[in-house]
């Protein structure tokens, strides 16, 4: 499994990250957590907001900081 | 009741003389930042809950589709005045509008007017110029947003894209729409830990405006600027707007200043195209817009957009 997470690297990309990787280890589940800042990349993802979540290259949320239990529920 | 406040401290309970400058500005800098401070919080919140119920991808959706003969650029200015902006933003947005099949000169309308008439400005002009002045700059703003946008759009500019938008507009795109089905104490914390953030982001930027603003306030005399760039010096208003471009700021922190400018003599259509142009008009702004137009659309873009502040500037002056 592949997490994207899309900004430009701001507080709220950084919150998001540590919530991902809390829900990842939280659900024991074995990902790659990439960041993405390039804005020709965060685009493609069709992002209109960041801080954006991909998870095996579908978008699944963007323009807000998930919490941990939200993160879990893209997960599942 | 923030007069009382810092009356209260200063007058009552440190016993300081009214007549001494540092204490004037000291009570302007804490009536300001209690006042400034209060508003603020109140709006972002307010924002937040607006915005979590109408998130931008429901902005474009509703902007989407829609052929109303020049009225779009009227509707996606009037949308940019309501959406919260945030720089960081703005070229995911743009890229977004573009996708969604909204024309150019539309993004280009809800893009200007966005960071020009926004939530927090315009609640700081409320507060400190009264509901007359903010209503005129609120409808100026968006007058500009509509009316460069519609000229932009005749121009054909989709040419001056940069070659990787054009590429990515030609590949399908699936709407990401997702549905926000949580109950307002389920949304409520999200909304809280937001509006805390941007508050903690912008106080500094209030707390600084409203300083320089205070030590003005103190210690310049009034009508002291009226000599320098009083109504019938022609070069004020170019300048000012001139000036303000490479200063970026919060709007927040530009406004307390302008406000003790307006105070010392400075006429109000030159303030507030100063005020327009920060906003407006920014230089990091540019830098991100470079990424995604060549170099040729933003200096159209900047130019139209500085010239309508600086025809606003003159009849600000005139009619008010």
């Amino acid at each position: 499994m592949i997490i994207k997470i899309l900004g430009s690297g701001c507080k709220s990309c950084k919150k998001l990250e540590s919530n991902t990787k809390q829900a990842l280890s939280e659900l024991s589940i074995v990902a790659e957590v990439q960041k993405v800042t390039d804005y020709i990349e965060i685009t493609k993802y069709n992002a209109m907001k960041t801080p954006a979540l991909v998870i095996d290259e579908k978008l699944v949320s963007f323009g807000k900081v998930n919490d941990v239990s939200e993160i879990k529920s893209f997960l599942e | 009741m923030f007069k009382y406040i810092a009356d209260t401290i200063l007058y009552s309970w440190l016993a300081l003389d009214n007549a001494n400058h540092w204490v004037q500005a000291l009570h302007f800098f804490i009536y300001d930042s209690l006042k400034i401070g209060f508003l603020v919080f109140f709006v972002i919140s307010l924002m937040g809950i607006i915005n979590s119920y109408f998130p931008i991808d429901k902005v474009r959706e509703f902007l989407e589709n829609k052929k109303l003969y020049g009225l779009e650029h009227l509707l996606a200015s009037l949308l940019g005045a309501a959406t919260p902006f945030c720089s960081c933003s703005s070229i995911p947005l743009f890229i977004g509008f573009l996708k969604g099949g909204i024309p150019l000169g539309v993004t280009l309308s809800f893009l200007i007017t966005s960071p020009l008439v926004n939530e927090i400005a315009l609640v700081l002009f409320l507060g400190i110029f009264g509901f007359k002045v903010t209503l005129i700059y609120a409808i100026a703003g968006i007058m500009v947003g509509t009316i460069v946008g519609l000229v932009l759009s005749k121009l054909k500019l989709e040419d001056h894209l940069e070659d990787w938008v054009k590429k990515q507009l030609k590949e399908k795109m699936d709407q990401a729409a997702f549905k926000d089905v949580r109950t307002f104490s389920e949304r409520f914390s999200d909304i809280k830990s937001e509006a805390v953030d941007t508050f903690i982001k912008i106080m500094p930027y209030v707390l600084g405006g409203v300083a320089v603003g205070g030590l003005i306030h103190g210690f310049v005399p009034t009508g002291y600027f009226e000599q320098y760039m009083g109504k019938e010096n022609l070069f004020a208003v170019p300048i000012s707007t001139i000036l303000a471009i490479p200063m970026y700021s919060n709007a927040s922190g530009v406004i307390p200043i302008i406000q003790s400018l307006v105070a010392k003599g400075i006429p109000i259509g030159t303030a507030m195209a100063f005020m327009m142009a920060v906003v407006g008009l920014s230089l990091p702004e540019a830098l991100l817009l470079k990424k995604v137009v060549k170099i040729r659309l933003i200096a159209i873009y900047f130019s139209s957009v500085g010239v309508s502040i600086i025809a606003l500037g003159y009849l600000f002056n005139l009619v008010l």
